[in-house]
């Protein structure tokens, strides 16, 4: 495990888990932007990073020369670890991708919405006599973690466990491949006795559509694929959407116009759940570099990887004017926050049901409340960008 | 008094964002996978054409077209 030197040229050396960029990335990002469409670093054993939407956009759609083998830019390539759809290429990704599209459609995400909104005021009744409290930790956390637990039809006290996984693959994972392969190895282990279960007692789940899904010989699926799409729907389902809550409530606590916006104008809220999407793009995936090419007049050479910034394409005024402004009405806002292309992010339509009845729920009850001046807001580090830590008080200042 | 507007989706483009669902259900569909569809012949009725128009501009695959007749 390492640790790294701290960046001081940007436009050479940058570093997506560098204390700067997790803090606040923004200024980086349009200082690159403005320099070069793409930028490089030696660091992670050579990788590239788009900085226009343009340019992420045209890496996104070119499957022949990046491929999604690996989706997390770490320190070292360990051996790949399928978890399909999402580390899937041409033509291997269809079928994968196909099999579990019916269950995430707005239709079959519309009967999980009671849940959610159930479990919003289950977790809002047990901190909202206490004045404050840390909104990551006691909200926005558990909404993904209940909800996917609940589709995916394993118990949702399991929540600490998912979370820990996710942090040691996508945090600590980074820069130690020992974190990475153990916790593989334990969300192996956990899902084994699931997937067992279900071969001989089928339900309403999506375990139970991995078990029973053929191919188009006819043949189930092997274990390796229905594990790795398992991992896929747990750790994809998690952070990323607490991370969007997070910073959804974290923008409305210190901008009270457009929080009391939303209490006059309650169906502005869609839109509004888009422009957090956009300017709050939680999550950056990867592509390795499998032939030369080139993006944006830059060379790009195989052995690379690229980091793929929909947070930093988001932010591009080039596509959205005041692109660093947050305007919850804003009208035009075809963002990139779910990925763009065939890996479009198959939970897109859950996030944004979880995002709104979150945010809706809250405002109902809870609908003045501020950032606590006494505590720290943390963001969590590299792939999935939100607060870790959020204090907030409740009531008008 | 704008002229009549056919909306269309391209299926080699639309990756299911549902982005067009959501902004103008009375003009498009979703198939089983949850990919974008016109409804019907695709024709916009009269009174919709800022739906159709904004479902176009926030299609983040540039799937959408709107035809003028």
């Amino acid at each position: 495990m390492s640790d790294h030197a701290p960046v001081t040229d940007w436009l050479h050396d940058f570093d997506h888990t560098d204390p700067r960029w997790t803090e606040n990335p923004y200024p980086i990002w349009d200082e690159l932007r403005t320099t070069s469409p793409v930028v490089h670093t030696e660091r992670f054993l050579g990788c590239y990073m788009p900085t226009t939407f343009e340019a992420v956009k045209q890496i996104t759609y070119d499957t022949e020369h990046f491929s999604s083998r690996r989706v997390v830019v770490r320190d070292v390539r360990p051996q790949t670890i399928p978890a399909p759809p999402i580390t899937s290429d041409p033509p291997e990704h269809k079928p994968a991708k196909q099999l579990l599209l019916p269950s995430f459609t707005p239709d079959a995400i519309k009967k999980l919405e009671p849940r959610v909104r159930a479990i919003c005021n289950e977790l809002i009744d047990d901190f909202i006599d206490d004045g404050g409290c840390d909104a990551a930790a006691r909200y926005s956390r558990h909404i993904p973690v209940r909800a996917i637990a609940h589709m995916l039809g394993i118990p949702e006290a399991d929540g600490d466990r998912f979370i820990k996984w996710i942090h040691e693959i996508l945090e600590l994972g980074i820069k130690d491949e020992a974190a990475l392969i153990r916790a593989v190895q334990e969300m192996i282990a956990y899902f084994s006795g699931h997937i067992e279960r279900r071969k001989k007692e089928p339900a309403d789940d999506l375990i139970t559509t991995l078990v029973s899904a053929r191919d188009k010989d006819g043949r189930p699926l092997p274990d390796a694929h229905v594990q790795g799409t398992l991992r896929l729907l747990l750790i994809a389902g998690i952070d990323t959407t607490w991370s969007a809550i997070g910073s959804s409530l974290w923008h409305l606590a210190k901008t009270p116009a457009d929080r009391e916006r939303l209490l006059a104008e309650p169906e502005l809220l869609p839109t509004a759940i888009e422009e957090f999407l956009r300017a709050y793009a939680p999550v950056t995936m990867a592509r390795e570099v499998m032939k030369e090419t080139e993006i944006g007049g830059c060379p790009i050479k195989p052995g690379n990887m690229v980091l793929l910034s929909f947070p930093a394409a988001n932010r591009d005024p080039a596509v959205f004017p005041d692109a660093d402004k947050v305007v919850i009405d804003r009208k035009q806002n075809p963002h990139a926050a779910f990925g763009l292309g065939i890996h479009r992010c198959i939970g897109s339509n859950l996030a944004r049901m979880e995002m709104t009845v979150a945010i809706e729920e809250w405002l109902k009850r809870i609908p003045d409340f501020r950032l606590d001046p006494a505590g720290k807001v943390t963001w969590s580090e590299g792939t999935v960008r939100g607060p870790r830590q959020l204090p907030i008080l409740f009531g008008k200042a | 008094m704008p002229g009549k507007l056919r909306v269309r989706v391209d299926q080699d483009k639309c990756q299911g964002h549902a982005r067009c669902k959501s902004l103008a259900p009375e003009l498009f569909e979703l198939d089983t996978f949850g990919n974008a569809h016109e409804a019907g012949d695709g024709t916009v009725p009269a009174g919709l054409e800022d739906k159709a128009w904004l479902a176009q501009s926030n299609c983040p695959e540039i799937a959408i077209d709107v035809i003028e007749k």
